[in-house]
């Protein structure tokens, strides 16, 4: 039971000089939910982008559910994931954006309903109920109808939920999710995280700089500082008095 | 009433060029569309062979004039390399089409790099191949970018249908020259009319790119 559902291991990512991940180990159990912190420029984005085959590794590799994600065997060799490889590897991954990203072009339900019977092959009626569910679950039944320009931020971050929640994903990667949102609209966002966290399947891994937020899902935290994990344990570990004198700085700035 | 009778000689003749306009432009439309379309995803591949071809094919499209591109057609290509466009019809279609179709195939190449990023990502993070994140996501967006500027390109083939006159089709331009060669003071109102006419004709265009405008303003994410 107890294989890690996304291994790290030795993860590097240089965008061409500067080396902004030094080294990545880390280990995502089933279900556990897990926080990142850290300052801007940390690369706490790269490291679940990495995940979400949007950006490549340097070196080093990801192993998702056993799978190495961003390579291939070959002829006995191990070379670059092609585009088939990745699709195969991060059908249980889904991700949900700091700025949405929802499809302009489409109705809330038609969000929500091209992924299944695109790429899931679903029947069109099964993949609708499905996407109503969810969205009624994100409490947006009423909107199914409206373009996503009809709506508030919040709403499209509630539909973004609904949108990578009907692809059934194993693993959930969330990027600063409100901090993009209207303080006023921040929790509704929140509030449909933790619904989700509660109900405990999913593997979760939430970047983020709501410090509360995160002490109260989280069952794990990572600093991260600099391109490394500078300091991870639980939430009343890494948010308690730690040694660590830059997390401690930067944890200062969140309290007042 | 000089200008009466000059009316009656005049329109019949002229509305006689309205089907071999009408013709030519909704031929070059077709085409023109459709290498704008291959020759823009063309610039977009990823074979470099591919992109550099059709590299090259735009900028001479689109650096040498229309006229010369016609008489390339029509009189130099038969010559040299006994290639034979077939008629004069579509020695003009041809010209027009690989003309406008090299502006626009600009268009569909710039519409397509500027969707967001993120639609591109969203579309990843959903699973969807290369194809589908095109087809479902990319694509539609960048249509309704295209729309405003190929309504506009509509109009300019239109008026450029003219020019087929010179390699003897005898389009509205072609009889009004005939008409004025006969008789001079009949020049203003011959022109008049040609004038006239192909601005009529401008009109389902000109409405039709002010639907498109509207069509587009909804449902896009560019960067
Ligand atoms: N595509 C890119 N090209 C070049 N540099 C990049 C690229 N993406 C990220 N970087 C750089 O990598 C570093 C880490 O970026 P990343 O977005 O992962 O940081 P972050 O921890 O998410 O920061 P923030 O809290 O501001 O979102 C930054 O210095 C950033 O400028
Ligand atoms: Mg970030």
């Amino acid at each position: 039971m107890n294989e890690p559902m996304v291994k790290f291991k030795d993860v590097h990512k240089s965008f061409g000089d500067v080396e902004v991940l030094k080294g990545i180990n880390l280990d995502l159990m089933p279900a556990e939910k897990v926080a990142v912190i850290g300052p801007s420029g940390s690369g706490k984005t790269t490291i679940i982008r990495m995940l979400m085959t949007l950006e490549q590794p340097t070196s080093g590799s990801i192993i998702v559910d056993g799978e190495n994600l961003w390579q291939m065997e070959k002829s006995g060799r191990l070379v670059t994931a092609n585009e088939k490889h990745l699709r195969q590897v991060r059908g249980d991954i889904g991700m949900v954006f700091q700025h949405f990203n929802l499809f302009p072009h489409m109705t809330i339900l038609q969000n929500c309903m091209t992924a299944p019977i695109h790429v899931k092959q679903e029947n069109k009626a099964s993949a609708k109920a499905r996407a109503i569910e969810m969205l009624d679950k994100v409490g947006l039944g009423d909107k199914l109808d409206n373009y996503p320009s009809q709506i508030s931020g919040g709403q499209k971050q509630r539909v973004a939920m609904a949108r990578a929640l009907v692809m059934r994903p194993k693993i959930m990667l969330f990027d600063e999710v409100t901090s993009a949102l209207d303080p006023e609209l921040v929790e509704e966002v929140l509030e449909v995280i933790r619904d989700i966290a509660h109900e405990g399947r999913m593997t979760m891994v939430l970047v983020t700089h709501e410090m509360e937020f995160a002490r109260d899902i989280a069952d794990r935290v990572l600093f991260l500082d600099k391109g490394v994990i500078a300091e991870q344990g639980t939430p009343s570990e890494v948010f308690g008095h730690s040694e660590n004198e830059r997390l401690d700085s930067f944890l200062r700035r969140f309290r007042r | 009433m000089i200008t009466i009778n000059a009316l009656n000689d005049v329109f019949p003749i002229l509305i006689q060029g309205i089907k071999i306009t009408v013709s030519v432009l909704l031929a070059s439309i077709v085409l023109g569309y459709l290498t704008a379309f291959v020759a823009g995803f063309c610039r977009l591949s990823k074979n470099v062979i591919l992109r550099k071809i059709t590299g090259f094919y735009v900028e001479v499209f689109r650096g040498t004039s229309l006229i010369v591109q016609l008489f390339w057609l029509y009189y130099a290509f038969p010559i040299l390399f006994g290639i034979e466009v077939g008629s004069n019809f579509w020695a003009g279609v041809l010209a027009i089409s690989l003309n406008y179709g090299a502006y626009m195939s600009e268009i569909v190449r710039g519409s397509i790099l500027s969707v967001a990023k993120g639609q591109t990502e969203a579309a990843t993070a959903l699973n969807m191949s290369r194809f589908q994140r095109m087809r479902l996501v990319v694509f539609p967006q960048a249509v309704r970018m295209m729309l405003p500027e190929f309504g506009n390109y509509l109009i300019l083939m239109l008026k450029s249908t003219s020019l087929v006159s010179l390699i003897g089709m005898t389009d509205i331009l072609y009889y009004g020259d005939i008409l004025r060669s006969s008789n001079l003071s009949q020049a203003p109102m011959v022109y008049l009319l040609v004038l006239i006419f192909y601005f009529i004709l401008a009109l389902p265009l000109i409405w039709l790119t002010r639907k498109l405008e509207g069509f587009s303003k909804k449902g896009v994410a560019s960067q």
